[in-house]
């Protein structure tokens, strides 16, 4: 068999000159998520949600300031929601636009559980991976402490900050902060116990590269899996304990406003007759869990198709 | 003129305390004698094979060498610096001038990282004012001596097989110029021919940048390829130190006999015929290992005597540490048998 030398050769060359691409284990995962129908309905409703917080406002007749003195006092006859009138969710006992208020609910909701899912994995990443990459000793006096901070009733700390500080998002978001990382601190010190002694981590402190390095470069972007996943979970968690908060009356304070503080309002004119109040808020906190469950339940899969 | 060895290990002694479950925190901890006072000296360019069986000790032996684990003893190196007991800080130094291969070829690479993150990164770390192209330039050039495409640089360690990742195993190592390797039994993960690949590469290698190998197997026939020197682990102690060719063929240890006698040879007339002496028992525990020699409680001619004194490791070239060193008469062996059968396996 006669081999054209020279096709061969432009061949050879032509494998040799580009550099593959390659696929991380990163990419693979996106493509497995992309496949996953229920996470991908997840996401879009996440992303419609999140469209409605930030431009939300543009479409609003009414601002969320304003009391439509006409409604006033005959909610149950005239603030019930219509195109006509510009309050396309009715409004509320005030003769708020209630539209307008679930914006601006559904901004403060999402940033509660976005900061506080946040501060989780920021600290909680690094504390766990230090804990465990470093062990022994620190590693006690570390995972000690998150055990008394996990064993103070954080609902109780979260109401007596509340109160005594006074109400304010961002003591909110303080007293939420201090309690959402340490679940994660736990979990990512039990990956990085599994993965410090793994070989790579081996062949990295065999070549001297320093604790920081191998903790940043080697545990953490192989922790990251769990971390996202993890993360998701804990947004609609973070979610619902200001809802919880606000629906004790102890959350945001007015003007402002979240999903808990509204669906408390609406709860409380049950009775009236008034049941958009209620309705509006709770389709659209209900539909954002919904879409953090099943984004949270899609990257598992993704991340870990050994597991499933 | 003798020369200068590159590591002179004198008394290398690797201990780890082991706590059981429930012992109060003021029980002092038992001691596990990993590694037992080993000596050897390396020279530069050569190859030093270890062979024992597992929990020998054979793994600790290297971790102790790389500073990966504590030990107590003198390592020392050729300018005169004793590798124990530095300071990360002092250590940071030679980690450039010592590098390792491990036995997981994919375990070993980090599943995150591109290839060229991972040869790169010892490089990096000893030479951090190397700009970005130069870098990419020189890990470039090492995948193309190790036999790997350059243009391979950006994949991940899951789209190689497991002969390839010991090549990204074998140029991240390399990629420092090191003097010496120690490769933790390189090939053991690997299937036959894939195996004759990275060792033929690894002596290729050696040839051309006058590296010292340190290599471990359980191996015999891959140690005897590539070896020039071999050591024999026992319970982390030596048994025999020979040449290759000496220890293969005039082995004087009772161990050494044993283990040579159960490498299979590719023909079954052949190995049908040999004479195998078969040890009974398991490896005693290192947490008690036995007075005097470690062996004599599986040893075919063993005598009051071997329980009381450790035996030295003595002789010129070829070291052996045993009371009674010599080729196994059929007597013996025939004893070894007998005790075997007596043995319920």
């Amino acid at each position: 068999m006669v081999i054209e030398q020279d096709k061969m050769t432009s061949l050879a060359n032509r494998m040799a000159e580009h550099e593959v691409k390659g696929r991380s284990p990163w990419a693979d995962a996106r493509k497995r998520f992309v496949r996953n129908k229920a996470a991908m309905a997840g996401l879009i409703i996440l992303i419609l949600v999140g469209l409605f917080a930030l431009f939300g406002d543009y479409l609003a007749a009414w601002s969320n300031e304003e009391l439509d003195y006409n409604v006033m006092g005959q909610v149950r006859e005239l603030g019930a929601p219509s195109i006509a009138s510009g309050h396309y969710f009715g409004t509320d006992d005030l003769g708020r636009d209630l539209y307008a208020r679930t914006v601006q609910g559904t901004r403060i909701s999402l940033m509660v559980g976005i900061v506080g899912a946040a501060i989780a994995v920021i600290v909680g990443t690094l504390y766990g991976a230090t804990a465990g990459y470093v062990g022994g000793r620190c590693d006690q006096i570390m995972m000690r402490s998150v055990d008394i901070l996990m064993s103070i009733p954080y609902m109780f700390v979260l109401i007596l900050l509340l109160v005594i500080f006074g109400r304010s998002i961002g003591m909110l978001f303080l007293g939420i902060g201090l309690i959402s990382w340490l679940d994660m601190s736990r979990i990512v010190r039990g990956q990085t116990l599994t993965l410090k002694n793994r070989e790579f981590i081996e062949a990295a402190r065999a070549t001297g590269v320093p604790g920081w390095r191998i903790v940043l470069r080697h545990i953490v972007p192989n922790l990251l899996g769990v971390v996202a996943v993890y993360a998701t979970l804990l947004v609609p968690l973070m979610i619902l304990t200001e809802s919880f908060i606000s629906f004790l009356g102890l959350g945001v304070q007015e003007p402002l406003t979240s999903w808990g503080a509204l669906i408390s309002e609406g709860a409380s004119t049950m009775n009236y007759g008034t049941l958009w109040q209620l309705a509006f808020p709770l389709f659209f906190f209900c539909i954002t869990l919904f879409g953090f469950f099943f984004v949270g339940d899609g990257l598992r899969d993704a991340l870990d198709p050994k597991d499933r | 003129m003798t020369i200068r060895p590159l590591l002179d290990v004198t008394d290398l002694r690797v201990t780890f305390a082991v706590r059981r479950d429930g012992d109060m925190p003021w029980t002092p901890a038992r001691q596990l004698h990993a590694v037992g006072g080993v000596d050897f000296t390396l020279n530069p360019g050569e190859t030093l094979g270890i062979v024992g069986e597992s929990g020998s000790g054979k793994s600790t032996l290297a971790r102790a060498l790389i500073g990966l684990v504590q030990a107590q003893g003198r390592a020392e190196w050729v300018d005169g610096a004793d590798l124990i007991g530095m300071t990360p800080r002092q250590m940071l130094k030679y980690r450039s001038d010592i590098q390792m291969i491990f036995q997981d070829p994919v375990a070993s690479l980090n599943p995150r990282m591109t290839v060229g993150q991972i040869i790169a990164e010892p490089l990096t770390t000893h030479h951090p004012d190397l700009g970005r192209a130069e870098v990419k330039a020189r890990v470039k050039s090492m995948m193309d001596k190790v036999g790997l495409l350059p243009n391979q640089i950006n994949r991940y360690p899951h789209e190689f097989s497991g002969g390839q990742a010991q090549r990204i195993g074998i140029a991240r190592a390399l990629i420092v110029e090191p003097r010496l390797i120690i490769c933790d039994e390189p090939v053991s993960a690997l299937d036959v021919s894939i195996q004759a690949q990275v060792i033929n590469l690894l002596i290729r290698l050696q040839r051309d940048l006058g590296l010292a190998l340190i290599f471990i197997a359980h191996d015999l026939s891959v140690v005897k390829h590539i070896s020039d020197r071999v050591l024999v682990l026992y319970l982390g102690k030596v048994m025999e130190i020979a040449s290759a060719a000496d220890l293969y063929s005039a082995p004087q240890h009772p161990y050494t006999q044993a283990l040579m006698s159960a490498v299979p040879i590719p023909d079954p007339t052949v190995d049908a015929a040999k004479s195998v002496v078969p040890l009974t028992g398991d490896l005693p525990s290192p947490m008690n290992p036995p007075s005097g020699c470690v062996f004599r409680t599986r040893c075919p001619r063993a005598q009051p005597a071997c329980a009381e004194q450790v035996p030295a490791l003595m002789g010129g070239d070829h070291q052996v540490a045993c009371h009674f060193p010599g080729p196994l008469t059929e007597a013996e062996i025939a004893g070894a048998r007998a005790r075997a059968q007596t043995v319920p396996a």
